[in-house]
């Protein structure tokens, strides 16, 4: 596969780095490698996520059989890998959204190149993040009775539990996502539509792209809708994770009862969610070669978003040991030793170095243009939010106001295998999606061309 | 009004100078088509502005008010249950499931105010079978105009000859 748009260094301009992007090759570079037949680097990738996702399934199956005993919970430490979990993926799902929306309400240009992508893995991870409050219920068979129905018990969901919030929070927020992604993407299946050289591939594009002919009048009803959908969009995403924050601080537990959960979270999603938009436009943009259109300025104005980020968390944390101090309950005091010197201080201290200290590393211009180091940085700071997910369950959870009741979690394989198994059913997933739907949008592109002086 | 003449250009800018002068002589611009939106084409063309928004407010204000009735009536009536002591009418935490309720419907309504107001979906259209209209959604920009009435209508083909169509073709109802 031959590079359709030449990658030029120095770039010429600030977000195409290429001389000449016209609409012609702009539209090749992103839709032709989806008509050419897959390179083996995507089979094998494949194969190998198929591999996980089978073994997810075959976790959770054998999770409906056997029951949540499997797990290293106990009657002490009653949340696990399951819950962190779901609060770590709908924080990966809430940054697709969020920074679509975002970025397209404060006019940042430079969102054409990683919205598509962006959004389609906040979808793969809010359907993940959804099924894991399910596989933890200890008999999910009943978990529709989240659903207020008429029904012959005369029951009615509580309305006042974080659950039933969550239940409603997720459900709202799939759909709306789903929605936002498609109506951004009726245009470029249009393009797929009538670049298809196959009757498969006209009928099914033509299908979804529901008549598009890039009419003025639908133009503009559809950037109303767009822009309407994201000034919707960005409060949604804010509660959806703020919800997930009012899982705990509407609790009573030392650790979790506090007002600053719910900022805190959504501020924490918004990072783990910018830290996995870099590792997968690494990929995209190098399974693609899309040099020109995912350029190295790009990486840098995440990097420096992931810095203002980190500096947030920090913060958060902060805030967090000095209330627990200065709040004065013992409680909260005890927590906040065993937290740096406890069971699990080790893990403690890696959050911390992963999500505050080595991000600091982004201070510095050149690794922010430095592809390597702002891979390893992701990386960090995605296990990092995954520790702080977990951590904020088991610290609490094992030392909470009883300590004769003090227990520690520990690991079994079928942890590892819910932790592990899903981000091979994430790649799975979202191999197939760059493979069906242009992973870059084409429409914003060629406007971004035109805006930049390259068409 | 004759039958509608559809130009094909190879730029925005060519294109935006047909319409000024499809305008100027006398001609009804009925309607653009191009591969990206164009910035305040649809004012140039004086599209009439979308009531999407209004469709959007109704439906996640009418979403949010059901659901909002929905949890008061199963809470105070259907299944009154005194959970800690805390008032049957809880209304402040039943203001969340409202909000993301009513956000969903309002991008729902939203949705489909604007297929309805776009005439889609539309599988097929005259315009597909014109030769070269599928770059529409490409790199070509297209303008859809028509004379107001017969005598006028070579002096239209002309004009948009003379903005620097590639390709000028009469589209016929079906």
């Amino acid at each position: 596969m031959t590079s359709v748009l030449d990658p030029a260094l120095p770039a010429p301009r600030r977000w195409i780095a290429s001389e000449r992007a016209s609409d012609v090759e702009i539209t090749q570079a992103i839709a032709e490698p989806l008509f050419a037949p897959a390179g083996r680097m995507w089979w094998i990738a494949l194969l190998v996520s198929l591999a996980f996702a089978l073994w997810f399934m075959g976790s959770i199956g054998w999770l409906f059989y056997q029951g949540i005993g499997i797990w290293g919970i106990n009657s002490t430490t009653v949340w696990g890998v399951a819950i962190a979990n779901y609060v770590w993926w709908i924080g990966i799902g809430n940054a697709g959204t969020l920074i679509s929306a975002m970025l397209s309400l404060t006019r940042q240009q430079w969102r054409s190149s990683i919205n598509r992508f962006a959004e389609a893995m906040t979808l793969f991870a809010v359907a993940i993040a959804g099924i894991m409050p399910i596989i933890h219920l200890g008999r999910p068979i009943y978990a529709y009775w989240l659903a207020p129905y008429p029904n012959t018990m005369a029951l009615w969901p509580q309305w006042r539990s974080a659950l039933v919030w969550d239940f409603w929070a997720i459900i709202s927020y799939l759909l709306f996502s789903i929605l936002f992604w498609y109506v951004s993407l009726i245009p470029d299946l249009a393009t797929m539509r009538d670049r298809a050289r196959n009757r498969a591939g006209q009928l099914l594009y033509g299908v979804f792209a529901l008549g598009w002919r890039g009419s003025a009048r639908h133009w503009s009803r559809l950037q109303t809708l767009h822009t309407t959908m994201a000034a919707l969009g960005v409060p949604l995403v804010c509660s959806v994770h703020s919800i997930v924050g009012l899982d705990f601080a509407a609790s009573l537990m030392p650790g979790w009862q506090e007002s600053i959960f719910p900022p805190y979270f959504v501020v924490g999603a918004m990072y783990s969610g910018f830290a996995m938009v870099i590792v997968l436009a690494l990929a995209i943009r190098w399974g693609f070669e899309l040099q020109a259109i995912v350029t190295e300025n790009h990486f840098e104005v995440i990097g420096r978003i992931l810095l203002m980020a980190s500096i947030v968390m920090g913060y958060s944390y902060a805030t967090e040991w000095f209330m627990g101090w200065y709040g004065g309950e013992h409680s909260d005091r005890s927590l906040v030793g065993f937290e740096f010197s406890g069971s699990y201080a080790p893990l403690f201290w890696a959050l911390l170095i992963c999500n505050v200290a080595l991000p600091q590393a982004l201070w510095f211009p050149r690794v922010r243009r430095s592809l390597p180091a702002l891979f390893v940085i992701a990386i960090a700071i995605n296990i990092g939010m995954w520790l702080e997910r977990i951590l904020i369950i088991w610290n609490t959870l094992s030392h909470d106001y009883m300590p004769s009741l003090w227990r520690v979690f520990h690991f079994t394989f079928w942890d590892w295998s819910f932790l592990i198994a899903p981000l091979g059913f994430f790649a799975f997933l979202f191999l197939l999606f760059v493979r069906l739907v242009p992973a870059v949008s084409m429409f914003d592109m060629r406007q971004l061309a035109h805006r930049e002086g390259a068409a | 009004m004759t039958a509608p003449l559809l130009a094909e250009y190879r730029d925005p800018e060519t294109l935006r100078r047909a319409l000024a002068r499809v305008k100027q002589d006398g001609h009804r611009a009925l309607d653009a088509f191009t591969p990206y939106p164009l910035e305040d084409l649809d004012q140039e063309l004086e599209i009439s502005p979308s009531r999407i928004r209004y469709a959007m407010l109704a439906g996640g204000l009418t979403a949010a008010a059901f659901a909002l009735g929905l949890q008061w009536y199963s809470a105070l009536i259907a299944y009154p249950l005194n959970s800690g002591g805390r008032p049957l009418n809880s209304w402040q935490v039943f203001l969340l499931v409202p909000f993301e309720v009513g956000v969903f419907a309002a991008a729902l309504c939203g949705v489909i105010a604007f297929l309805w107001s776009c005439g889609l979906p539309r599988l097929h259209h005259p315009l597909f079978e014109i030769g070269g209209f599928e770059r529409a959604t490409q790199d070509r920009f297209f303008l859809l105009a028509a004379a107001e009435h017969d005598e006028a209508a070579p002096g239209l083909r002309h004009v948009l000859e003379a903005a620097g169509a590639v390709v000028v073709t009469e589209v016929r109802p079906p």
